[in-house]
């Protein structure tokens, strides 16, 4: 069998000009009276895809996934589905189901009634719904409890019917809004991994909504960051990660230090950079900034070194500080390195080993430094 | 245990003493063997079975009992329509006039309900007997039903008929395999609590009647102004009795929707933390 990763790897539909997106979002913009929860948004989105939209509370996430459900009509624009645009069909006509955020589980019927409601709508025979239902609950390991009210289940339990429910239908699309919200930190890390193996095993497309990066990022093929009701950027987990497209998106996702400052040249692939701490940077960057235009580096804790002496390429990215606190979080530790010119710069490095001789201590004089290629130049 | 002070037995005392003596008394001198109602002669359920020859009295019942259960149905589901727009569409125009008006009944007198709807009646020549009066009664008890239903429409999670609708049920399926369900007992709450308002409804009957619809306070009422007769005081048990077992009915299952709804939080509670 081949593991999810190798599969995983492969997939890159967004890559292939030749391949159609299955759900296309395209200019949808939607009012609540003055204010605009989605703005001018649009996004493709591609079968058997695991999509993620990221972002803070109350940027439009659940708005937009709504819209896709049918219970809200785009103020503009249009939603298209396998094809055929979705305007003015009502939710129970869309070949698509949701998984809600309160589960929103029926509390008079009991967990087999639950997901059986679906297949009962479509008059699917009595005999089939048993068989599918059954089938469903031993996806979810809910087997024992079909007989119970949603009231005697547990947190986890309920989020799992309300995820039988909503996969009972086989909907080409399952919308999922903070589905793992509710539950503890160790069950969330494991149903991740559980929804992602049963959206492999189910080929589905999943859209899910979620404000946890860290959820974003494990389980999505690729991430729509938004804010305010627009997306600022959508690429796979890792192009968010280390080549953010903007400020927002590097500050948003996982921990930065921004060196703000102008630029002074740039060519053949690299910028050079004074940053307003006076440190000259030099990054290797494809765009090709006028002179003296204002440029911001981003770089991530992970990729500055922290040393004792000056490095070989100083004074060009390095800077001499002393490190004013320090985090230890057992696989590593935070070091927050306060600069000549008073910046805080956040550097962290991994505890390889167990003990270490004469480690780092609170007020030490020390240099940080960093490569050519370890950060990005934001332009905004 | 707080202590109780001398003035707070007393106050209770008095105030219960206040409210149910005369209804004790009542119920007591139902089962005397005299005719005269201030003097105690024995015990006896005679004026009970009395009460199944006076046929006045059974046709007055008969006609309270039709009135009740068709206007405390038609009540229940003009009320749960009216709240259920009020708690569902919440910025539909006139919405601040529409709750006024659905709750006007409450607070206004009843002579004057039952005088504008006698108006009413002339006005557009109805005539008047057991359709007016059910016709009042549905007015008047729908605003209870409305307050009942309505404060449980607003504990209402609206997800769970989205998640109707998205699993392809229809707005109507929804409604009665879902909403219905979960609210019905509210709504049946507000159904007892009309049935027993419009069961010993006095004032708007007297001013909607018409001939040959007499309601049992109506009859009783002019019964009562010959003097009071034990028979009176066995109807007025009874009546009694259906009263106080509606009210606990609606108590229960009041009771028992919020102990379910406490089970309910403490459950997602739980989930959650
Ligand atoms: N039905 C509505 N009426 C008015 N405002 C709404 C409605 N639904 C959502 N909003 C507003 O739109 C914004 C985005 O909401 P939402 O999409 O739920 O955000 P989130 O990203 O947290 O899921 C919020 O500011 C919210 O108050
Ligand atoms: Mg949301």
């Amino acid at each position: 069998m081949k593991s999810l990763g190798s599969i995983r790897r492969s997939f890159a539909p967004w890559a292939d000009p030749a391949s159609k997106p299955f759900i296309s979002v395209k200019n949808v913009t939607k009012k609540f009276g003055d204010f605009t929860a989605v703005d001018d948004l649009s996004l493709n989105i591609y079968t058997r895809e695991f999509f993620a939209l990221l972002g803070a509370s109350g940027c439009g996430k659940s708005t937009l996934l709504r819209m896709l459900a049918g219970f809200e009509q785009p103020t503009s624009g249009e939603i298209i589905l396998d094809g055929q645009s979705l305007a003015g069909i009502p939710p129970y006509r869309r070949p698509v189901n949701m998984m809600f955020q309160s589960y929103a589980l029926f509390p008079h019927m009991t967990v087999e009634n639950n997901v059986a409601f679906g297949l009962k709508q479509d008059g699917m025979p009595k005999a089939d719904i048993a068989e599918r239902v059954a089938q469903m609950l031993k996806l979810v390991k809910l087997e024992k409890f079909a007989k119970r009210k949603p009231h005697h289940l547990s947190g986890g339990q309920r989020q799992r019917v309300a995820l039988a429910r909503s996969l009972a239908k086989r909907p080409k699309v399952l919308l999922l809004d903070e589905p793992l919200g509710a539950l503890d930190k160790k069950l969330r890390e494991e149903t991740q991994f559980e929804l992602m193996d049963l959206q492999q095993e189910l080929g589905l497309t999943f859209v899910v909504v979620t404000h946890d990066q860290e959820e974003a990022m494990t389980m999505a093929d690729r991430i729509a960051v938004m804010s305010h009701g627009k997306v600022v950027q959508v690429a796979t987990p890792a192009e968010i990660y280390e080549a953010p497209n903007s400020r927002f998106v590097a500050d948003f996702i996982g921990d930065v230090n921004i060196f703000d400052g102008k630029v002074i040249s740039a060519e053949d692939g690299y910028i050079r950079v004074e940053t307003t701490g006076g440190i000259p940077v030099r990054m290797a960057s494809p765009d090709k900034p006028g002179n003296g235009a204002t440029a911001a580096v981003a770089i991530r804790p992970e990729k500055i070194r922290i040393g004792r002496q000056p490095p070989a390429h100083a004074p060009v990215n390095a800077a001499e500080g002393e490190i004013w606190d320090i985090g230890y979080l057992g696989d590593m530790t935070v070091f927050h390195i306060r600069l000549k010119d008073g910046k805080v710069i956040k550097a962290s490095s991994l505890n390889a080993v167990r003990a270490v001789e004469d480690p780092l201590g609170y007020d030490q004089q020390v240099w940080i430094s960093f490569g050519e290629d370890a950060g990005v130049v934001l332009k905004d | 245990m707080e202590k109780w002070s001398r003035f707070n037995i007393a106050s209770v005392v008095l105030g219960f003493g206040f409210l149910y003596l005369p209804i004790v008394l009542l119920v007591i001198f139902s089962f005397n063997e005299s005719k005269l109602v201030t003097v105690w002669a024995g015990f006896s359920t005679k004026w009970y079975t009395q009460l199944w020859h006076n046929q006045g009295l059974l046709d007055a019942a008969w006609v309270t009992i039709r009135v009740a259960l068709l206007s405390a149905t038609c009540a229940t589901v003009l009320g749960t329509l009216a709240a259920l727009a009020l708690v569902r569409y919440t910025r539909f125009r006139g919405r601040v006039l529409f709750s006024g008006m659905v709750y006007a009944p409450l607070v206004m007198p009843e002579v004057i309900t039952g005088l504008s709807l006698l108006l009413l009646f002339v006005a557009i020549g109805f005539d008047r007997g057991f359709w007016t009066i059910t016709l009042a009664h549905i007015t008047f008890t729908m605003c209870f039903v409305a307050v009942v239903v309505q404060s449980r429409l607003l504990s209402f999670d609206q997800s769970i008929e989205e998640a109707a609708l998205d699993l392809g049920a229809t707005p109507v399926t929804t409604f009665f395999a879902i909403t219905l369900p979960v609210i019905a007992p509210a709504v049946f709450s507000g159904w007892i609590l009309a049935f027993t308002l419009s069961l010993d409804d006095l004032v708007i009957s007297s001013f909607t009647t018409g001939p040959g619809a007499t309601t049992l306070p109506m009859k009783i009422y002019s019964q009562v102004r010959l003097g009071v007769t034990p028979e009176i005081n066995a109807i007025c048990t009874i009546l009694i009795g259906i009263v106080a077992l509606g009210v606990i009915v609606a108590s229960i299952v009041t009771k028992r929707r919020e102990v379910q709804r406490e089970k309910d939080e403490r459950a997602a509670f739980a989930a959650i933390g």
